[in-house]
């Protein structure tokens, strides 16, 4: 029997996000803004994980995050992993951060904030890192992990 | 002495000037301290011309009688003038304009806007998109800080100190936004608590874990008319029928908390009874004429402290 064997293909340079929730692939795609990108960019998703149960995995070639525009999807795949390749070779491993603070993303879960009327860009401080809870900075309601929806 | 107290209190007001007031821990101890301190020289010169030349733009997009009447009252009593309106149903808001435009085109004809609105975290908005200071008078169930203002003039005029004092919180201290302003408040001056309320209307656990974190001791009781004696305060609320899912469980409780003459036998000589207003029947007219009900001189004290407020962030000085 032939053996058919589809893999995703390593890249030259650039950076691979893996451990993310499989159920959030889109999520990171879409805050990452990775839809409007022209580089070559390959996923695979639904992958056996110990530790998330499936998770997916992302390459973007040619593409280096900043350190701050990476922890934005802190909040939808906390564990995430970043593999800085240069010349096929992992030169750098990251761990994404919670970060203090976080803008827009996130949707405040109180039906009756401001943020929920007019067209403002939400905001939150982060009071728990590890069962991600933001405070809204307008209505000081707390959003937790569970109630999160996101932008 | 005297100057040079002036000269730090008058400092300090400064620093106020042109900040909105959202919430109240936007506000130092410090600058509670000689906000209550202007109060206190309003109180003794209630009539003074210092906002002759200000137009102060009061906009209620909710009814709120109490609020409203206080703030117009204390402006006019300083000789300003007000514009606004006192419900949103005939203004720009009933024809889809947004806040933001609303508070731009005010901020054109006043030099500071009071707003109620019943949309949380509306007022904080507003701050950062506004070109003149915005004195927040409630944005829904979120922040109300010229309430707890007064109410800490109130303890501290009949106290005669804000610290270490034993307060008593009454009635709905789950929703309650007003019990929450000056829980947070009197723990920064190392107050003592207990909680009365229906198990239904308890006292929401961060607040709990906040005075926990603080080192501040609590008790929580459903019965009200246990240990009164130890109380300085007691600050009574009104049990909301809609508050609860089960209005069987509403009826259990609505007439649990109401406080009696009787019930006030053993109480401390200085215990004085607050309540924001409006009572319905959570404290009973037995009361009103004993002197340890506070709850309509504390409302006059709500002109004082929005005197103070208004002077402080529009930095006009009387001391």
């Amino acid at each position: 029997m032939k053996e058919i064997k589809l893999s995703v293909s390593a890249i030259e340079n650039g950076t691979v996000i893996d451990h993310i929730p499989a159920q959030n692939l889109f999520k990171v795609i879409s805050i990452l803004g990775l839809d409007r990108f022209d580089n070559l960019i390959t996923f695979g998703t639904n992958m056996e994980s110990k530790r998330l149960g499936k998770k997916a995995i992302i390459k973007i070639a040619d593409k280096f995050f900043e350190r701050e525009e990476i922890n934005r999807i802190a909040v939808v795949a906390p564990h995430a992993k970043l593999n800085v390749i240069r010349d096929y070779k992992v030169v750098e491993k990251q761990l994404v951060e919670v970060p203090d603070k976080i803008e827009g993303i996130v949707k405040c879960v109180n039906p009756k904030c401001i943020t929920n009327f007019e067209n403002i860009k939400t905001k939150f401080s982060v009071i728990n890192k590890q069962n991600v809870a933001l405070k809204c900075h307008y209505c000081e309601k707390i959003t937790d992990q569970e109630h999160m929806v996101y932008l | 002495m005297r100057l040079f107290f002036n000269y730090f209190t008058n400092l300090n007001l400064i620093m106020m000037k042109n900040k909105s007031l959202v919430a109240i821990d936007d506000l130092s101890n410090d600058e509670i301290i000689k906000i209550l301190d202007l109060a206190e020289e309003f109180e003794k010169n209630p009539i003074q011309n210092i906002l002759s030349k200000t137009v102060v733009a009061s906009l209620f997009f909710e009814p709120s009688t109490r609020t409203r009447l206080s703030f117009e009252s204390a402006v006019n009593r300083l000789g300003g003038r007000v514009i606004g309106f006192s419900e949103a149903a005939n203004t720009s808001l009933a024809k889809g304009e947004s806040l933001k435009d609303t508070i731009l085109t005010v901020a054109n004809y006043s030099d500071l806007i009071i707003m109620r609105h019943p949309i949380e975290g509306s007022a904080r908005y507003a701050s950062e998109v506004s070109p003149v200071p915005i004195i927040n008078a409630g944005d829904g169930a979120n922040q109300h800080p010229t309430q707890t203002l007064l109410d800490l003039y109130s303890i501290r005029k009949t106290q005669g100190t804000l610290e270490n004092l034993n307060i008593f919180l009454v009635g709905d201290l789950k929703y309650g936004r007003t019990v929450h302003s000056l829980l947070m408040a009197m723990s920064q001056f190392g107050a003592s608590f207990t909680f009365v309320s229906p198990k239904e209307l308890q006292m929401p656990k961060e607040y709990k874990m906040f005075l926990d974190n603080m080192g501040l001791k609590y008790n929580e009781q459903t019965e009200l008319n246990e240990n009164l004696d130890k109380a300085d305060i007691i600050y009574m609320t009104r049990v909301q029928r809609e508050r609860f899912s089960d209005p069987l469980e509403y009826e259990k409780v609505k007439n649990v908390y109401v406080l009696r003459n009787h019930m006030l036998e053993n109480t401390r000589p200085n215990m004085r009874i607050l309540h924001p207003l409006p009572r319905v029947n959570e404290i009973h007219t037995d009361i009103d004429p004993n002197p340890k009900a506070y709850y309509f001189p504390q409302a006059l004290n709500g002109v004082y402290a929005r005197m103070a407020i208004m002077a402080s962030i529009l930095g006009l000085k009387s001391v």
